[in-house]
C-alpha cells in the first residue's frame, strides 16, 4: 500500500515535471517568440532588450533558464510578473484560488446530487412521459451556453426581479470571504452554483441514466431481483452501485479541469476573480510567468484529482485491487 | 496416412513457448510470467485434421494462436511447409498467411458489422490480387457455394444472418486465400447443435473437396472425435497425449484425457457412478505444479510425478505419444 | 384465458408443487405482438428434477423468467395460470411476489462470471438475501452464508465468505450462486444452464452437487440446458421445447429409449457420439428454428420435418395426460419405423 501511494507521488512529480517543462519550452524557446523583446515592449531600443535579457538571464542556456524559473516559482516564490512589472505572481496565483475553489467545489456538489436525482428517476421510470421531460430538460442543461445563462441569471437575479421578494437576497456580484463572511460568501455563491451546475447536471444525468440502463440488462440485476429484493434496493445497492465507477471517472476529469481554470466563462460573468480569468488575462498579454504559475496550478489539481480518483477506485471497486 | 514414405508435415511445432507477463508496472523486472504454452511439439501432415482439445485454461487458443504467428514465440522452433517461420518478420509472414488461415469462435465479433458480406469476403481477393478484378464476382459466389449459401446473400450485412450462416461467412472468408491450411479456434462452440452439426459436416466437405488441412482446436471432445484423424490433448499449457482419434478415444493413455472423457455426460447413459470426479481446481499457470503439471488432481499420483516432469513419449509402437510416467497403455 | 379456478384452502395431497397450465408468453415488438410462448402446461412434483430442453430461440428461458416473475411488464404480455404450492402467482403484487422470489424459489443462472454483482463478497450477497427474508442478526446470516458455501464444495468457506467474484474461478463462482440461490432452503430451485458456461470436468462437479442437493434439502429442480447429455445425466422427466410449445414430453429414459417427435429424433441424431462408430457425416436437421414472429400456426416443426403432410398445417394435439407424448399428427405406431428410416436414409453408402 504504502509503496503504492509513493509510486503513485513519484508519477505526479514526473507529470507536473513534463507539463512544467512543456509550458516553458513553448513559451520561452519558441522561435520568434523572444521574451526579452515582449518585456521590454513594443518600439524598445536595442540596449534595453540586452538589458532585460541578461536581467531575467534569457541569455544563458535553456536548462538553466528553466532551473532559475521553477526556483523562482516553487522556491523563493518571487517571480514576477513581466507585464505589471514587481507584481509577483505566486500571491496573485494563492489569492484567485480559493474563488475558484469556492465556485467548483459548490457547484460540484450540486452537480453530483442533481446529476444521481436525474440519472436515477430518469431510469426507473423508463420510456415514460418523466423519464422523456427530464431527458429533454437535461439537454437544454448541456446546450445551454454558461455566459448566456450566466448572464440571464444576473438579469433576473440582478436587476429586473431584484426587488421582489425572490431575489432581493442576492447581493451585487464579487466574491466574499469564506472566512470573514460565511454568510455572505453562501449568498454571492449560490446563483453561480446553479449556473456552472446546470450544464454538468444534464451531461451526468444521462450519462448515469444511460449506465443504469445499461446495467439493468445484466444478469447480476437478474440476480438480484430472483433474490427477492425490493427494486429501490435493486437500483441503489446494485445498479447505482456499478455505474458509479464510471461516474467517478468522469468526475475527476471534469473537476480537476474546472478548479485548473476551465470555469472561466463562469468567473467572468458573475465577477469572480478566480484562476480562470487571472489566466485568462494573463494570456491576453502574454503574461509568460503568470501563464506558467496558472498552468503549474491548474495541471497540479488535475494530477491530484486523478490520484484521488484512482484511489477512490480502489475502495468503489475491488476488481482493481491487488490480491 | 498412406504406407508409403512418411509425408513431409505441413507445420512442425518443436518445443513452442509462449510467455506473458502480467502485472508489469513502471518498474523494471517486475511482473510475474503467465507460462500459457510450454515446450510444445506437434505436427500437422496434409491432409489431415488434428484436433486440440483442452478446458478453459489450457493454452489451447494461445497456441493456435502461436500456429498461425499471430502471436510471437518466446521459444521454440515452427516449420511451414518447410519454411522456418519461427522469427519470421510481418512482411515474410505475407505469404504464409495466405496459406495459413484461421477461423475464430464467435461469428458475430469476427466479422465487421458495417460490411456487407461481399466486401468482408472479397477483400483478401482485392488486397492479395489473388484474381483479376474481372473475376473477382464469378469467385465470390463460388466462394458463397463452397459454404452452401446463396450469392443473393452477397449484399447483406452481418447482423441479417443466424449464427450458423455467419461462421459459413466466416469460413468463406477463410477460404478466399486458397490456403493449405486452417486453424480454427472453437468455431462451432457458439452454435445450437442441430446447427452445429450443419457446420460439422461443412468442415469434412470442403477438406474433401479442397485438400485443406485443418487443426481444429475445441472443448467439446465429441465435436473434435466427428472431425480428427489425430487429436492432441492440452493440460495447462502442455501437450500431455497425441494419438489417432479412435486409438486415443477408446484407451485413453494420460489420467487426465481418460478424466476428461468419464466428465463428458452422454445422450441415453445414466452411469453417473462410474464417473471420475476430478478433485481440485486447475492450477495457475502462474505457478505450475513443479513435477508433472496434473500431478494435483490425478488419481494414480505417486512421489515421482511430483517431482520429475515427464518427457512426451511415444508408446503403441510410436503412433501416440503420452506425457505420462505411468501411462494408462503400455509403452512402446 | 381459462375461467380462473379458485384454488382449495389447503392442497391436496399429492398435487404438485407447481403448475403450469395454459401458459403463453407475448412480446410487444415494432411489428406487433410476438409470440414466444404458446399454450405451454407443465407440473413438477416435489423433489423432482424437471429438465426443459430446446435451443436458443425455443422460448425456455422466457419460460422460466415468467415463473419468477421478472419478464419486463410494460412489454410482455403473459396469459394462463402458474400455481406454486396452491398460489395463484402470476396475479400476484409485485410485493407478494417479492415474498416468494429467493425465498420459496430460487434462482441459478447460466453465466457465473456475470451473474453476481461485481463490487461486494459473495458474503454479503448471500446475507443480503437471507435478510430480505428473515429477520436475523447480520453475524447469523453470515454464520449461515458460511456453513452453505461449506454445503456447496467450498474448502475453506471462512475465507472464501470474504472474497470477491473476480477472485474465484468459474466453477467456484457456480457453486457461489448455488449457495445463494439454496440460503432460504427454496422448495423449487430454476436452474438456467447451469454448466453450459462450465468446462465439463467443472460441469461433472456442478451436476454432481445439484443431485447430493436435490437429496439433501429435497428441492425440485426446473434443469433448462440445451445439452442433451446433461438431461440424460441428472433429469427425471424431460420436456422437449420447440417454437415456443412443448413438443415431447415424458421420463427421460422413456425419451432417450423411444423417442416420439420428429424434432427430438433430430436433435438426438445431431449430437456426435463419443463412443463406438464414427460417422462420415452428423445427421443435422436442415433448416433453421423459426424467429418468434415467424412461426407457423400449425406445427412448428413442419417446415423442417422430411415427414410433414397436409394435416401438419393444423396445430397437433398435446396430450398432457399421458406420461410420454408428442405434439405430432404422426401415427404412433408407424414412428419406430419413420426413425429408423430417417436414420437409415441418412447413413451415407
Amino acid at each position: 500500500m504504502l509503496t503504492a501511494i509513493i509510486q503513485r507521488l513519484a508519477q505526479m512529480v514526473f507529470v507536473m515535471f513534463g507539463i512544467s517543462a512543456l509550458v516553458f519550452l513553448i513559451f520561452f524557446a519558441t522561435p520568434g517568440a523572444d521574451p526579452a523583446a515582449r518585456i521590454a515592449g513594443r518600439n524598445a531600443a536595442q540596449e534595453t532588450v540586452e538589458a532585460i535579457r541578461h536581467d531575467f538571464g534569457f541569455d544563458r542556456p535553456l536548462p538553466v533558464q528553466y532551473g532559475i524559473m521553477m526556483k523562482r516559482l516553487f522556491i523563493s516564490r518571487d517571480l514576477t510578473s513581466f507585464v505589471n512589472r514587481g507584481l509577483q505572481v505566486v500571491p496573485q496565483v494563492l489569492a484567485a484560488a480559493p474563488i475558484t475553489l469556492s465556485l467548483v467545489c459548490g457547484a460540484a456538489v450540486l452537480w453530483v446530487v442533481g446529476g444521481i436525482a436525474v440519472g436515477v428517476l430518469a431510469a426507473l421510470t423508463r420510456d415514460t412521459i418523466i423519464d422523456k421531460a427530464l431527458m429533454m430538460l437535461a439537454l437544454i442543461g448541456v446546450s445551454m451556453p454558461v455566459f448566456w445563462f450566466g448572464e440571464m441569471m444576473n438579469l433576473v437575479s440582478q436587476s429586473r426581479f431584484h426587488d421582489t421578494w425572490l431575489f432581493s437576497w442576492v447581493p451585487g456580484l464579487g466574491y466574499k470571504s469564506l472566512w470573514t463572511d460565511p454568510w455572505g460568501w453562501f449568498k454571492t455563491l449560490v446563483i453561480p452554483w446553479f449556473t456552472l451546475a446546470a450544464l454538468y447536471i444534464g451531461i451526468y444525468g444521462r450519462v448515469l441514466r444511460a449506465n443504469l440502463v445499461e446495467a439493468y440488462q445484466e444478469d447480476f440485476i437478474r440476480t438480484a431481483r430472483a433474490k427477492g429484493l425490493s427494486p429501490a434496493r435493486v437500483m441503489v445497492r446494485h445498479a447505482l452501485r456499478v455505474s458509479l465507477i464510471p461516474f467517478v471517472t468522469m468526475f475527476g476529469l471534469d473537476f480537476g479541469v474546472l478548479v485548473g481554470g476551465a470555469a472561466l466563462l463562469t468567473e467572468v460573468v458573475f465577477g469572480l476573480n478566480g484562476v480562470g480569468r487571472l489566466t485568462y488575462q494573463a494570456l491576453l498579454s502574454l503574461d509568460l510567468p503568470m501563464i506558467l504559475a496558472t498552468v503549474m496550478y491548474a495541471s497540479f489539481f488535475v494530477v491530484v484529482t486523478n490520484a484521488l480518483v484512482d484511489m477512490l477506485y480502489v475502495l468503489i471497486d475491488p476488481r482493481v485491487r491487488k490480491s | 496416412m498412406s504406407a508409403t514414405a512418411p509425408p513431409r508435415p505441413l507445420l512442425a511445432a518443436t518445443d513452442l513457448t509462449k510467455h506473458f507477463t502480467v502485472g508489469k508496472t513502471f518498474w523494471p523486472g517486475s511482473g510475474r510470467t503467465l507460462r500459457a504454452v510450454e515446450d510444445v511439439s506437434l505436427e500437422v501432415f496434409p491432409g489431415e485434421t488434428l484436433g486440440l482439445v483442452g478446458e478453459s485454461g489450457s493454452g489451447k487458443s494461445t497456441l493456435g494462436r502461436c500456429l498461425t504467428r499471430l502471436y510471437t514465440l518466446t521459444a521454440g522452433r515452427l516449420l511451414f511447409d518447410g519454411r522456418d517461420i519461427s522469427a519470421a518478420k510481418e512482411r515474410a509472414l505475407k505469404p504464409v498467411r495466405l496459406n495459413m488461415q484461421m477461423i475464430f469462435q464467435d461469428p458475430s465479433a469476427s466479422l465487421n458489422p458495417r460490411r456487407r458480406v461481399r466486401d468482408i469476403v472479397g477483400d483478401v481477393l482485392h488486397v492479395h490480387k489473388i484474381r483479376p478484378a474481372a473475376a473477382i464476382e464469378d469467385r465470390l459466389a463460388e466462394l458463397m457455394g463452397l459454404v452452401g449459401l446463396g450469392g443473393d446473400y452477397l449484399d447483406r450485412y452481418p447482423h441479417e444472418f443466424s449464427g450458423g450462416q455467419r461462421q459459413r461467412i466466416g469460413i468463406a472468408r477463410a477460404l478466399a486465400v486458397e490456403p493449405k491450411l486452417i486453424v480454427a479456434d472453437e468455431p462451432v462452440s457458439a452454435l445450437d447443435v442441430s446447427v452445429q452439426a450443419q457446420i460439422v459436416n461443412l468442415f469434412n466437405e470442403l477438406q474433401e473437396r479442397l485438400h485443406l488441412t485443418y487443426v481444429f482446436i475445441a472443448h467439446d471432445l465429441a465435436v473434435v472425435r466427428q472431425v480428427s484423424t489425430r487429436v492432441a490433448v492440452m493440460y495447462l499449457g502442455s501437450i500431455v497425449e497425441t494419438g489417432e482419434t479412435d486409438a486415443l478415444y477408446s484407451r485413453p493413455a494420460h489420467p487426465y484425457t481418460e478424466a476428461l472423457l468419464s466428465a463428458i455426460p452422454q445422450p441415453g447413459r445414466r452411469a453417473r457412478g462410474n464417473r471420475i470426479l476430478l478433485e481440485g481446481e486447475l492450477p495457475s499457470p502462474l505457478d505450475p505444479p513443479r513435477g508433472c503439471k496434473f500431478s494435483t488432481r490425478c488419481r494414480y499420483a505417486q512421489a515421482r510425478c511430483r517431482t520429475d516432469r515427464p518427457a512426451p513419449t511415444a508408446i503403441a509402437g510410436g503412433s501416440r505419444t503420452v506425457a505420462c510416467h505411468f501411462p494408462l497403455v503400455a509403452g512402446a | 384465458m381459462p375461467a380462473p379456478q379458485t384454488p382449495p384452502a389447503t392442497p391436496p395431497a399429492r398435487a404438485p408443487l407447481l403448475d403450469v397450465a395454459n401458459l403463453s408468453v407475448s412480446f410487444a415488438s415494432d411489428r406487433g405482438r410476438v409470440k414466444a410462448i404458446d399454450d405451454v402446461s407443465f407440473t413438477v412434483q416435489e423433489g423432482e428434477i424437471l429438465s426443459i430442453v430446446g435451443e436458443s430461440g425455443s422460448g425456455k428461458t422466457v419460460t422460466l423468467l415468467s415463473l419468477l416473475g421478472l419478464n419486463d411488464p410494460r412489454t410482455t404480455f403473459v396469459d394462463g395460470s402458474v400455481l406454486f404450492r396452491g398460489q395463484r402467482i402470476l396475479e400476484m403484487s409485485d410485493r407478494q411476489m417479492r415474498r416468494i422470489r429467493g425465498k420459496d424459489i430460487g434462482l441459478i443462472s447460466q453465466d457465473p462470471m456475470t451473474a453476481l454483482t461485481p463490487v461486494y463478497t459473495i458474503g454479503w450477497q448471500i446475507v443480503e438475501q437471507i435478510r430480505a427474508h428473515e429477520r436475523i442478526a447480520k453475524a447469523a446470516a453470515r454464520k449461515r452464508a458460511i456453513d452453505l458455501l461449506a454445503e456447496v464444495g467450498f474448502a475453506n468457506p471462512a475465507e472464501a465468505v470474504d472474497r470477491y467474484p473476480h477472485q474465484l474461478s468459474g466453477g467456484m463462482r457456480q457453486r457461489a450462486l448455488i449457495a445463494l440461490a439454496l440460503s432460504c432452503n427454496p422448495a423449487l430451485l430454476v436452474a438456467d444452464e447451469p454448466t453450459t458456461a462450465l468446462d465439463v470436468t467443472v460441469q461433472a462437479q456442478v451436476l454432481d452437487l445439484l443431485l447430493r442437493l436435490r437429496d439433501d434439502f429435497g428441492s425440485a429442480i426446473i434443469l433448462i440446458t440445451h445439452d442433451m447429455g446433461v438431461v440424460s445425466e441428472v433429469a427425471d422427466r424431460v420436456h422437449v421445447m420447440y417454437a415456443g410449445r412443448i413438443v415431447e414430453r415424458g421420463t427421460t429414459d422413456a425419451v432417450f429409449a423411444d423417442p416420439q417427435h420428429p424434432y427430438t429424433w433430430g436433435l438426438l441424431a445431431s449430437i456426435p457420439p463419443l463412443h463406438g462408430a464414427r460417422q462420415a457425416r452428423l445427421r443435422s436437421i436442415p433448416g433453421l428454428p423459426p424467429t418468434a414472429d415467424g412461426i407457423p400456426a400449425g406445427c412448428g416443426f413442419a417446415p423442417r420435418c422430411r415427414f410433414a403432410f397436409d394435416a401438419c398445417a393444423a396445430r397437433p394435439p398435446d396430450r398432457r395426460g399421458d406420461s410420454h407424448s408428442a405434439m405430432c399428427f404422426l401415427d404412433p405406431s408407424d414412428r419406430e419405423r419413420l426413425r429408423s428410416e430417417m436414420l437409415e436414409r441418412e447413413r451415407p453408402a
